[in-house]
C-alpha cells in the first residue's frame, strides 16, 4: 500500500483518499496526443499517413489549379479560353441548356413555379414537422396533375392558357427531374403491390409476382429501355402511339418498382407474426390489417433500402440518353460537339457530376438522419 | 363437425367465403393478364406482317456486314449474326470478369482502411466511397473516356516503363510470344492451382487434431510462384515479348487494350469497389466485439484473430450482398454502348438489330443472356452461402 503511494508522489505521504488528481502525462492530450492516437501509434500506421500526405499533396494542387486558379470563367467559345486550367465559360453560357433543355424561353416561367409546386410538395414529405403541413400535403397529392399540366400545357393555339410544350422540347435537368420524382412516385406503389404478392398465399398471383421482379432484377435497365423504344411501338395497334417519354417512364418505374417490391418485402418478413395474427384476431380485412398495422411497421423498417432504391433510381436517370433523351448527361454530352466548344468534356461532366451528387448525398445524408430519428426507444 | 366451424359458417354468402374469393381472384388475374398477353400478340403479329419483317432466327445465319472493333475469336464482315452473338457475348464476359477481379481487390482494401484507426487514411476512403456511390456510372464512363481520349497521340505517346505506351488509340502493352515448351509452364501453375486447396485440407484437418498451425498462405504463394519459375528455368524461359514500336501513325507490334475497353473497365472497378468497400467494412462491423476480445483473451496475436476468427464470420455478413454486386457489375456493363465498347447489347442487340429489325427475337436473346448469367452467379453463390451458413442447433 504504502509502495503505491511512494510510487506516485514520491517523497510525499497522503493519507488515503486524498491523493490530489495528477494531470495526464503530455503527449497524450491535447492535438498531440489526438495525433500520436489516430496518425502515428505505429510504425504501419505513420507510414500509412505518410502515404496518405503525399498523396494529398501531389494531386490536390493540381485540381484546384484547374478548378478555380488557372480557370476561365468568361468568353463567348473555346477560344476566349487562354489559361490552362477549365473552361467554364462552356457551363457559363449555355447554362439554359444544362437545366432546362430546349424549353422555350418564353415559357420558362411554368419550369420555375413547377419548381416551387416541386419543393413545396416535397417539404411535408421529408419534415413532419412544419408548419401548414396538412395543406402542403394536399398540394403533394395534386403534384403530378399540376406538375403534368404546367409543363406540358394544356392546348395549343392562341387562346390556350397554357400552350403546349412538346416533351422532346424538355431537357437536362427538368428532364432529369421529371424521370426521377416520376419513378419514385410511380414505384412505390407498385412494389408494395408486388411485394404484397410475393407474399400472398394464392399460388397464382405469387408466381405472377415472382416471375415479373426475377425478370426486371435479371436484366439491365437498358435492356427495358430497348424493349420500351423499339418493342412496344411494335405491340400497339396501327395508329396508336406513346410520347417516347412516357414509354422511358413506364420502363423506369417497373424496372425500379421490381427492386423497391425486393426491398419492401425485407420489411415485410421483418414483422413478427404475432401482428398479423392480432390484427387478424380483432376482425380487420387484409386491406385494413395492412394499411393500418403491417405496412406502416414494415415501411418504417426499411427507409435505408428505399431511399437507396431511390438513389440507384435517380442515377440511372441518366441510361436515357443511349435511346435519345436528353437528360442533364445527354445534355452535357451534346453541348461539347458543338463546334464552339468542342472537346471540353472534362468541364461538362465534372459540372453535371457535381449536380447529380449533389442530389444522391442528399438523400443520403437525409436517410441516414431519418434512420437516427426513428430508432429512439425502439432500437434493440 | 369441428372442421365446419373451423372453416366458418356454411350459411355465408358465396361471396364471403374467403377461399371462393381467392380461386375467383385470381382466375380474374390470370384472365387478364392471359388477354394482355394476346392483345399484345396480335398485334405484333399485325404490325411485323404490315413492316414486311418475318419472324423466326433465320437471321442468325445470314451475314452481319459489319466490323467489330474487338474479338477474341476470328471474325470478318462476311461472318453471321450469330457470330456476332458470340463474340459480343465474350467481350461482355471478358469485361465483367477482368472488372470483378479489379472491384474485389480495390474494393477490399479500400474496406479494411475504412476501418483503420488512422483517421487521415479512413477519412479519404469515405470520400473516395462517398463520390464514387453518388455519381452516376454511365457519367463516370463517359468521363474516363473523355479523358483517355485526350490522351497524346501515338506520335507523342507517353512511355511508361520504357516498354509501354499510353496514346489516344489505346494502351499498348509488349505481346507474350509463347516458345516451345510454354506447355510445362502451364502445366506447373495448374498443378500448384490444385496442390493449394490439397494442401489447405491437410492443414487444417492436422490443426484440427494435433493443434499444430502450418503456415498454408506462405505455402501456397512459394508454390504459385515457385513451380512456373522452376518450370521457366528448367525449359530455359521459353516466353518473348513483341514489343510495340512506334510506327507512323500508329504502333507496329505488341497489343492494345482500346480507350473503350480501359475506360469501361477502369469505371465499372472503380464504382463497384466504392459499394464492395461499404460492404467489406459491414460485414467486418458486424461480428461482435465480444469474439474479438474473447480471442484475445484466449492468447492469439490480433492477425491470428481477424484470420480465425473475425474474417470468417464476417464473410458471412459479406457473401450475400457481394453476390449482388458482381450481378450489377456484370449487367453495369451493357453501358459499354455508350462509349461504343462492341459488347452483347451494342453488337448484337444494337447494330445488328438495326440491320435485320428483328426486334422481338434480338431483344428477348439479349435478356435471356444477362437472365442466364444472373441464375448461375446466384446458384453458385446460394450453394457456398449454405456451405457457410451458420450450423444452428
Amino acid at each position: 500500500m504504502s509502495d503505491i503511494t511512494q510510487s506516485n508522489a514520491p517523497g510525499q505521504h497522503y493519507p488515503p483518499g486524498e491523493h490530489p488528481d495528477l494531470p495526464p502525462p503530455p503527449g497524450t492530450v491535447g492535438a498531440i496526443g489526438w495525433l500520436r492516437n489516430n496518425l502515428f501509434s505505429s510504425i504501419p500506421n505513420t507510414i500509412l499517413t505518410l502515404l496518405a500526405i503525399y498523396f494529398l499533396v501531389v494531386s490536390i494542387p493540381p485540381v484546384l489549379d484547374w478548378v478555380y486558379f488557372e480557370a476561365d470563367f468568361e468568353g463567348a467559345s473555346r477560344t476566349d479560353c487562354t489559361s490552362a486550367g477549365a473552361c467554364w465559360a462552356l457551363i457559363d453560357v449555355r447554362l439554359k441548356q444544362y437545366l432546362f433543355g430546349l424549353y422555350p424561353s418564353d415559357e420558362l416561367w411554368r419550369v420555375y413555379v413547377a419548381g416551387l409546386v416541386l419543393a413545396l410538395a416535397v417539404l411535408p414529405v421529408l419534415f413532419d414537422k412544419i408548419p401548414f403541413r396538412k395543406i402542403l400535403l394536399v398540394n403533394t397529392l395534386l403534384l403530378p396533375i399540376t406538375g403534368f399540366y404546367l409543363l406540358s400545357g394544356t392546348g395549343s393555339g392562341p387562346d390556350a392558357w397554357l400552350t403546349t410544350v412538346e416533351t422532346p422540347q424538355w431537357g437536362g435537368l427538368l428532364l432529369t427531374l421529371v424521370i426521377g420524382v416520376t419513378g419514385i412516385v410511380a414505384s412505390l406503389p407498385i412494389g408494395v403491390a408486388l411485394a404484397l404478392g410475393r407474399r400472398s398465399n394464392m399460388p397464382v398471383v405469387r408466381a405472377m409476382c415472382v416471375t415479373f421482379i426475377e425478370f426486371v432484377r435479371g436484366v439491365p435497365l437498358i435492356t427495358i429501355l430497348f424493349m420500351s423504344s423499339v418493342m412496344v411501338p411494335l405491340f400497339l395497334p396501327e395508329g396508336v402511339n406513346f410520347d417516347k417519354l412516357l414509354r422511358c417512364l413506364i420502363g423506369v418505374s417497373l424496372f425500379s418498382a421490381a427492386y423497391m417490391a425486393e426491398v419492401i418485402r425485407g420489411g415485410l418478413q421483418a414483422i413478427p407474426k404475432g401482428q398479423y395474427e392480432a390484427a387478424s384476431a380483432m376482425g380487420l380485412s387484409f386491406w385494413k390489417m395492412m394499411y393500418l398495422i403491417i405496412l406502416p411497421q414494415a415501411l418504417r423498417i426499411v427507409i435505408p433500402g428505399i431511399v437507396n432504391t431511390f438513389i440507384g433510381l435517380f442515377k440511372d436517370t441518366s441510361l436515357v440518353l443511349i435511346i435519345g433523351l436528353f437528360d442533364l448527361l445527354g445534355i452535357a454530352k451534346t453541348v461539347i460537339t458543338d463546334a464552339n466548344w468542342i472537346g471540353l468534356s472534362h468541364e461538362s461532366y465534372a459540372f453535371v457530376a457535381v449536380i447529380y451528387w449533389v442530389f444522391c448525398f442528399g438523400m443520403s445524408r437525409y436517410s441516414i438522419w431519418l434512420e437516427a430519428k426513428l430508432h429512439t426507444g425502439h432500437k434493440r | 363437425m369441428a372442421t365446419q366451424s373451423i372453416d366458418g359458417p356454411k350459411r355465408g354468402s358465396l361471396l364471403s367465403d374467403q377461399r371462393t374469393r381467392a380461386i375467383v381472384f385470381q382466375a380474374l388475374a390470370f384472365f387478364l393478364v392471359a388477354v394482355f398477353f394476346i392483345y399484345i400478340g396480335t398485334n405484333t403479329a399485325r404490325n411485323l406482317e404490315a413492316l414486311g419483317i418475318s419472324t423466326g432466327f433465320g437471321f442468325l445465319d445470314s451475314p452481319a456486314g459489319y466490323d467489330v472493333a474487338m474479338s477474341l475469336i476470328p471474325y470478318t464482315a462476311t461472318d453471321t449474326h450469330g457470330r456476332v452473338f458470340f463474340v459480343g457475348l465474350l467481350n461482355t464476359l471478358s469485361v465483367a470478369v477482368t472488372g470483378i477481379i479489379a472491384a474485389t481487390i480495390l474494393g477490399v482494401i479500400l474496406g479494411v482502411l475504412r476501418l483503420s484507426k488512422n483517421w487521415l487514411v479512413s477519412k479519404l476512403v469515405y470520400w473516395y466511397v462517398e463520390v464514387v456511390r453518388n455519381v452516376p456510372l454511365l457519367l463516370q464512363i463517359l468521363f474516363w473516356y473523355g479523358v483517355l481520349l485526350g490522351l497524346p497521340r501515338v506520335r507523342d505517346a507517353i512511355p511508361v516503363f520504357e516498354t509501354m505506351f499510353l496514346s489516344n488509340r489505346g494502351f499498348y502493352l509488349p505481346r507474350p510470344v509463347p516458345g516451345d515448351g510454354i506447355g510445362l509452364i502451364i502445366i506447373a501453375f495448374f498443378v500448384a492451382v490444385i496442390a493449394i486447396p490439397i494442401i489447405a485440407r491437410a492443414a487444417r484437418k492436422r490443426q484440427e487434431q494435433t493443434g499444430q498451425i502450418f503456415p498454408v498462405f506462405w505455402t501456397s504463394a512459394a508454390l504459385i510462384i515457385g513451380l512456373p519459375a522452376l518450370a521457366a528455368i528448367v525449359t530455359g524461359f521459353p516466353l518473348t515479348f513483341d514489343y510495340p514500336e512506334k510506327g507512323g501513325f500508329n504502333f507496329k507490334g505488341g497489343m492494345v487494350l482500346r480507350p473503350e475497353f480501359v475506360a469501361l473497365w477502369f469505371s465499372l472497378s472503380i464504382y463497384t469497389a466504392g459499394f464492395i468497400a461499404e460492404i467489406v467494412r459491414a460485414g467486418i462491423q458486424a461480428v461482435s466485439h465480444g469474439q474479438t476480445e474473447a480471442a484475445f483473451s484466449l492468447g492469439l496475436k490480433p492477425n491470428w484473430t481477424m484470420r480465425m476468427i473475425v474474417l470468417p464470420q464476417a464473410l458471412r455478413v459479406i457473401v450475400p450482398p457481394l453476390t449482388s454486386q458482381y450481378l450489377n457489375l456484370t449487367k453495369n456493363s451493357s453501358l459499354a454502348i455508350a462509349i461504343g465498347y462492341p459488347d452483347l447489347v451494342s453488337t448484337f442487340g444494337g447494330t445488328s438489330l438495326n440491320q435485320t429489325g428483328q426486334a422481338i427475337e434480338i431483344i428477348m436473346m439479349t435478356m435471356l443472356v444477362y437472365l442466364t448469367i444472373s441464375l448461375l452467379i446466384s446458384m453458385l453463390m446460394n450453394y457456398y452461402n449454405k456451405r457457410i451458413a451458420l450450423v444452428e442447433r
